[in-house]
């Protein structure tokens, strides 16, 4: 085994990537450890403002936990530029934590390695029983009619914020059509002052999840029945130039978006009221309060359908929670996660790290303002789709979001997309799942 | 063995008398001394190389990478696809192939032409020539991602100083994009020149400390004048420091990442879509290590052929000077 994890990671050097640092190697993990050792190691997402504030959030959870049980934790940070290939390694290598966080939109992906510990019944009811999560959240944890190879942990969804004194100055109701949205956008543009909306529009990840949004909102899935991808179908192609047509044919959008690669920015623009409006998800509280807009100042609505259109307004976004199948304390880790999805750890993780309760009847308390929290309950419940739980779903999150950066890019830049050209990129992101699955 | 008796020699007698009654650790302490380098030459190169090309004949996807050594062959199915431009896979590698030589060639020789300028420029003596040179390092001496994030800042549309300068000298109307778009290559160039320029300028420089001053100066009493004194002694005499320069350049630029990963972050461009960083998101965004490791192999065979000819041809042309 350790010949072939230091294989691995010099094999991973030779494809001019170097993973040695992030190493198989963990020197706490359970692999190494003997079978009577009860010291877990926990790989957990950057959730918080920066890796320090999680491991200041996380650290006093995880000694209540070792305090109640005895099993020592040990806790990693990893951000989310690192994290997948860190997963990556850690399961090419063998050698793993214990315990590590996902995006649950990875979930089916990493359950096609096999690496992970299915939570089939014996395993399910280790941790509690599958009724005490939210039925939309658990659906993320894995393929349809499969043992989840992960379980629900921190719960978000998209909502569109929106200026209050911006919409009062102008006259405005929060709207409620997309259609409302884009002339409000467009009466909200005050050109060298202001903008209607603020778009991550070069994040490939932002952009594949309004990629995904608006096509559920014209009815349009990403994958057939049989798991081939149904890219180019109109459904899918409307909807996505629809998304695109914000910036190109509305022009309620800085062109400058198209530089923002990640969501941050955005939320920013928002926060820093040079935008009336952001689509993001929750977790963009903190980071809007943190940039100085007092909570009060803003509100959430559900990111409106076409008129006719399926009220589709989110993924089912979030953070889940898997357990290595190669771990020695199978045990212990199901303890964890048990603890980690209890009520009482929930509610206390929910409000420093902005998160929905992923547990049936317990109430969001990331927000002091209850309409904001009913509104983002009521998305994440009723109003959420979860992105196509396939295993080439990573390949879909790669290729159509990249296509439309690019697609941005030639908007920005001056050029023209038509519904022909969204059509063509679209079957070039299809050729390339389609070739590499 | 002779290198043993002789850095034995100024030991002290007991020693050497020792060493020359054990003629069998005589015999192997050579290849001892060895071992260590030839083990790491192993681990650092040899075997990932082996293993690499091993990786692109097998179906190496997420469905096996848990268990990777048993994948299933693949026979030549990764390169077909790699190489199969018909289709979209194949279609990107040879898009990326084509921005990388388009990066390379220009890339070198913008720093070649600035590195050669600023040598030529700091060989007479002045006063302040030291700080001048010293500044010229920064570029080298700077860690790569601090300078690359310090650009990407700079090329920002509307908060750049790049747009800001350009705007104040009238050259643009201060919404150029830099960073998507055409203008990604001209970026990326920019900075790896920026990054290269610098070496170039450092061995072109050492290289002019070795050229005799009265070649200058017969050249001068003739009346030879800056100009043909560069093109008829300076560039004949770097010749050999040219040679090694320029293919180092071009393995460096061609095998480039950190630029376009520091630069652009995971929303590379098309414009600036190099070959290493296509092979990084068709192995790891993808998670179809089989076929990046098959554009891997491509892409040092390609360099392979590309290094050999190179030498074979300038070595004729040196040979026939």
């Amino acid at each position: 085994m350790r010949l072939r994890s230091l294989v691995a990671t010099v094999a991973a050097t030779a494809m001019g990537v170097s993973l040695a640092a992030c190493g198989g190697g963990d020197k706490n993990g359970s692999s190494g450890g003997s079978s009577g050792d009860q010291t877990l190691t926990y790989w957990a997402s950057n959730q918080g403002t920066s890796l320090d504030n999680d491991k200041q959030v996380l650290t006093p959870v995880l000694q209540k936990f070792t305090q109640d049980t005895g099993i020592k934790v040990n806790l990693e940070v990893i951000g989310w530029n690192d994290l997948q290939t860190r997963i990556q390694t850690a399961i090419t290598s063998g050698q793993a934590p214990d315990v590590v966080n996902i995006g649950n939109t990875w979930a089916a992906s990493l359950q096609a390695t096999d690496a992970f510990l299915p939570f089939d019944g014996g395993a399910m009811s280790a941790i509690g029983g599958k009724d005490k999560f939210v039925p939309t959240a658990l659906a993320t944890g894995g393929k349809e009619g499969t043992d989840p190879t992960s379980v629900p942990l921190y719960g978000l969804a998209y909502g569109l914020y929106y200026n209050k004194a911006m919409f009062a100055a102008a006259g405005l109701q929060p709207p409620k059509t997309w259609e409302e949205m884009v002339t409000d956008a467009k009466k909200l543009t005050i050109p060298g002052k202001q903008w209607g909306m603020a778009l991550a529009a070069g994040s490939y990840t932002e952009n594949v999840h309004f990629a995904f949004i608006n096509a559920a909102q014209n009815k349009a899935d990403w994958f057939g029945g049989d798991g081939k991808p149904t890219f180019t179908g109109d459904g899918n192609v409307q909807g996505v130039l629809r998304y695109l047509d914000l910036m190109q044919k509305d022009k309620v959008a800085n062109p400058s978006n198209a530089q923002y690669d990640n969501g941050t920015k955005s939320v920013n623009d928002f926060a820093t009221k040079k935008v009336a409006m952001v689509i993001n998800q929750n977790n963009a509280d903190s980071s809007i309060v943190a940039n100085g807009m007092k909570a009060g100042e803003y509100g959430v609505v559900p990111f409106p359908a076409p008129s006719g259109g399926e009220q589709v307004a989110s993924h089912v976004a979030g953070i889940n929670l898997s357990v290595f199948k190669n771990t020695k304390h199978k045990d212990a880790a199901l303890k964890f996660v048990k603890y980690m999805t209890d009520a009482t750890t929930q509610s206390t993780l929910d409000k420093p790290f902005s998160a929905l309760p992923v547990l049936k009847d317990a109430k969001p308390n990331f927000t002091t303002d209850a309409a904001e929290a009913a509104t983002f309950q009521d998305i994440y419940n009723t109003k959420s789709k979860p992105l196509p739980l396939v295993p080439a779903e990573d390949q879909f999150e790669s290729t159509v979001g990249k296509a439309m950066n690019s697609m941005f890019a030639k908007i920005a830049t001056g050029g023209t997309v038509t519904a022909d050209d969204v059509k063509a990129a679209l079957k070039t992101a299809q050729d390339q799942v389609a070739a590499s699955s | 063995m002779a290198v043993a008796t002789e850095t034995a020699t100024p030991a002290p007698a007991k020693r050497r008398s020792r060493l020359e009654h054990r003629p069998g650790l005589n015999r192997w302490l050579p290849y001892a001394l060895l071992a260590p380098a030839v083990l790491l030459e192993l681990l650092i190169h040899i075997i990932p190389m082996l293993v690499g090309i091993w990786m692109s004949f097998v179906k190496l996807t997420k469905f096996f990478i848990a268990n990777w050594s048993a994948a299933p062959g693949a026979g030549l199915n990764n390169y077909k696809v790699a190489l199969d431009f018909n289709n979209a896979v194949g279609q990107g590698l040879l898009k990326s192939f084509g921005v990388t030589v388009a990066f390379s060639l220009v890339t070198v020789a913008f720093s070649w032409v600035l590195g050669m300028a600023a040598a030529v420029a700091l060989q007479p003596e002045f006063r302040g020539r030291g700080v001048v040179r010293t500044l010229f390092l920064v570029p080298y001496a700077l860690p790569a991602y601090a300078g690359i994030l310090t650009w990407n800042f700079m090329l920002q549309r509307d908060t750049g100083a790049v747009n800001h300068v350009l705007h104040q000298l009238h050259l643009n109307d201060g919404k150029t994009f830099w960073l998507i778009g055409g203008n990604a290559l001209v970026a990326l160039i920019t900075v790896a020149g920026w990054k290269l320029w610098t070496f170039a300028f450092l061995t072109l420089m050492a290289g002019m400390q070795s050229i005799p001053r009265d070649l200058y100066e017969a050249a001068s009493v003739d009346g030879a004048g800056n100009l043909r004194q560069w093109r008829n002694i300076t560039l004949p005499s770097l010749r050999p420091v040219n040679l090694v320069l320029v293919l180092v350049l071009f393995l460096w630029t061609f095998s480039d990442f950190n630029t376009p990963y520091v630069l652009f972050g995971t929303a590379q461009p098309p414009a600036g879509d190099l070959i290493t960083f296509h092979i990084y998101n068709a192995s790891f965004l993808t998670w179809n290590f089989g076929t990046g490791a098959a554009m891997s192999v491509l892409l040092l065979v390609f360099l392979m052929i590309v290094t050999g000819a190179y030498l074979l041809v300038t070595g004729r042309r040196s040979r026939r000077a």
